[in-house]
């Protein structure tokens, strides 16, 4: 499943961002939600040429994607699809977002509605350190870049690659690409990614109904 | 006289007249010959004439926006960011700025001589509204020789006119700036217009508009009409800060009816002032002019208006203060513009200053203009503008 075009490089890209800048296609149409500072966005644009478009709810990520010389709008991420005509972008991305919405399956659906296909990327709370965390101190385990508990103003889901899988079965979404990282590595192995994955990245679309 | 080191320094008005023998035909179906615009322009053209942005301005504005003229110790309206380094950078772009049509810095409105009659125009001035006077601005730079502007930027009216060019001269410009602005005049916006007209109209000394022969000028009216206004520039909180509850010369409460807040000092003294600045008929055009601008009208939605104007970039910029032109007008024309697939960013800047934010937050502007123009004249490779000759 793992088809990583380029290796990791870019040392200013987060690796799970670089994991997505790779299965992007060059000179794309791309919309990025929650586009922060706009890194990942501005080295789209540089490196494969992409039309790129962004949503961001803070000022100051605004502010810098704009800085930037990027295109982006203020809006939560409603906001930002629900203005888009059908099929506006061949890839739109969420990444580490999952597990903060309310309503994962309709801002999925509506990403798969705007774009051909949809780049999400999340914790893989299944990780054995994760779950040897939970095991050894009875405490829930901080995922990387996460805030810590009880930190951050908005709740977020822990869930595991096994729970997101059955997930798009529940929501009829094809996973069409899988690609797995540990310690910023793409994972060695082929087989028990719930267990040694560390992040995982997933291109999704729309169930072609035969 | 010394200017601060980042002015364009002195700048000179300038006018152009045109529709001497075809006459300007109006929205309204009347017509006006000649009419003319005052302006003024700083900066260079560069040799394919790719660098020219248009300012537009608000209901009180002028064509002068920046610099000085001879003689006078304050710069234009929009100094703080037009000249040299500044969010419309004078080394870099050719600024053009004209008065709007109806208003009184120079362009023809009611105060304007009527070549039939030899007298002011008045009230046999025709209505004019925002498109007439986009219509008039796109004579002023074809004559200039500008096929294809790079930008027009502006805050409220201005943004208007903004909006305009880009919906309905959408093959005349490449980006559109609109700034505290919306769509759709609404009707809290007319409710607000018509007191200020109604001020205007109830001053025995308007006259019915003919009183620039007389001694005595609608001030009073038109000082009530500015000071309406002036609130609804204005935040709850930025009066808060600005003047509290704050007396202005008296200790304690006088218990008669002399104005003793700060606040009640401001709004005379900014009053008075407009008046011997400002044309009550002009007043009477130009907000007549907002009221009627509504871009969906015609069109039956804002998307529709749009239309042709996806191939356009946008930065729309709102405040969220602002209670005069509210965030969600510009979410709205978000939205639209959105739907036809323009480039568009967009910021809700979280300012304290109501709607005067639009010309106080500086820095944040600065930023936003400077770096949403730099992209565009990388994208659209607008060369430099050759300098030498006009280095003194």
């Amino acid at each position: 499943m793992t088809n990583l075009q380029s290796p990791i490089s870019n040392a200013t890209l987060r690796p799970d961002l670089q994991v997505v800048a790779d299965l992007v296609l060059p000179k794309s149409r791309v919309l990025d939600l929650g586009c922060g500072d706009g890194s990942l966005l501005a080295h789209l644009v540089r490196h494969k040429r992409v039309l790129g478009r962004g949503v961001e709810l803070s000022e100051a990520g605004v502010l810098a994607c704009v800085r930037r010389g990027l295109s982006v709008r203020q809006g939560n991420l409603q906001e930002g699809l629900a203005d888009y005509p059908d099929s506006s972008f061949d890839f739109v991305i969420l990444s580490q977002t999952i597990p903060f919405l309310n309503e994962p399956g309709t801002i999925i659906q509506e990403m798969l509605r705007v774009g051909k296909q949809a780049i999400v990327t999340f914790p893989n709370w299944g990780y054995w350190r994760y779950r040897l965390h939970l095991l050894v101190n009875g405490r829930f385990p901080q995922a990387t870049d996460y805030p810590p508990h009880w930190q951050s103003d908005r709740r977020w889901q822990a869930f595991t690659i096994a729970d997101f899988t059955e997930f798009c079965q529940t929501f009829n979404i094809t996973v069409r690409q899988r690609v797995y990282l540990v310690g910023g590595q793409p994972l060695k192995q082929s087989w028990g990614e719930n267990l040694w994955a560390e992040t995982a990245v997933f291109a999704l679309e729309k169930q072609v109904n035969k | 006289m010394t200017f601060p080191p980042n002015s364009i320094g002195l700048v000179q008005p300038q006018q152009f007249t045109f529709a001497q023998d075809e006459p300007f035909r109006l929205e309204s179906g009347a017509t006006l010959s000649p009419v003319t615009l005052a302006y003024e322009t700083y900066g260079t053209l560069n040799a394919d004439r790719s660098n020219a942005i248009l300012i537009v301005h608000a209901l009180s504005g002028s064509g002068h926006a920046a610099g000085y003229h001879a003689g006078d110790d304050k710069p234009g309206w929009w100094d703080d960011c037009i000249g040299p380094g500044k969010a419309f950078d004078t080394n870099r772009f050719f600024i053009i700025c004209s008065n709007v049509l109806g208003s009184c810095y120079g362009s023809s409105g009611p105060a304007t001589v009527d070549p039939a009659t030899g007298e002011p125009y008045g009230l046999r001035f025709p209505v004019i509204t925002v498109g007439d006077m986009v219509r008039a601005q796109a004579q002023l730079v074809e004559h200039l020789g500008i096929e294809q502007l790079l930008c027009v930027a502006g805050g409220s009216m201005g943004g208007m006119q903004v909006l305009e060019w880009a919906a309905h001269h959408p093959t005349k410009l490449k980006a559109a700036i609109p700034l505290a602005t919306t769509a759709r005049h609404s009707p809290m916006l007319i409710a607000l217009s018509e007191v200020g007209r109604q001020a205007i109209y109830a001053d025995p000394y308007w006259n019915n508009g003919a009183y620039y022969a007389a001694d005595k000028k609608p001030d009073a009216g038109l000082a009530v009409a500015r000071m309406v206004g002036h609130i609804t520039y204005l935040s709850e909180e930025s009066m808060h800060q600005k003047f509290g509850r704050r007396l202005q010369t008296r200790e304690r409460y006088g218990f008669d009816f002399q104005s003793e807040f700060a606040v009640e000092s401001y709004l005379k003294y900014n009053g008075n002032n407009f008046t011997r600045r400002f044309d009550a008929n002009s007043y009477l055009y130009v907000t007549k002019a907002m009221d009627y601008f509504d871009l969906s009208e015609e069109t039956g939605s804002l998307a529709a208006a749009f239309a042709h104007s996806g191939h356009l970039k946008f930065l729309v910029v709102s405040f969220t203060s602002d209670w005069l032109y509210p965030s969600y007008h510009s979410k709205e024309l978000v939205r639209a513009l959105t739907a036809v697939n323009a480039d568009i960013s967009y910021l809700d800047i979280q300012s304290s200053w109501g709607h005067d934010a639009f010309l106080l937050e500086v820095d944040t502007m600065t930023k936003l203009i400077a770096s949403f123009l730099e992209r565009l004249a990388q994208e659209e490779n607008v060369g430099l503008p050759d300098i030498r000759y006009k280095q003194k």
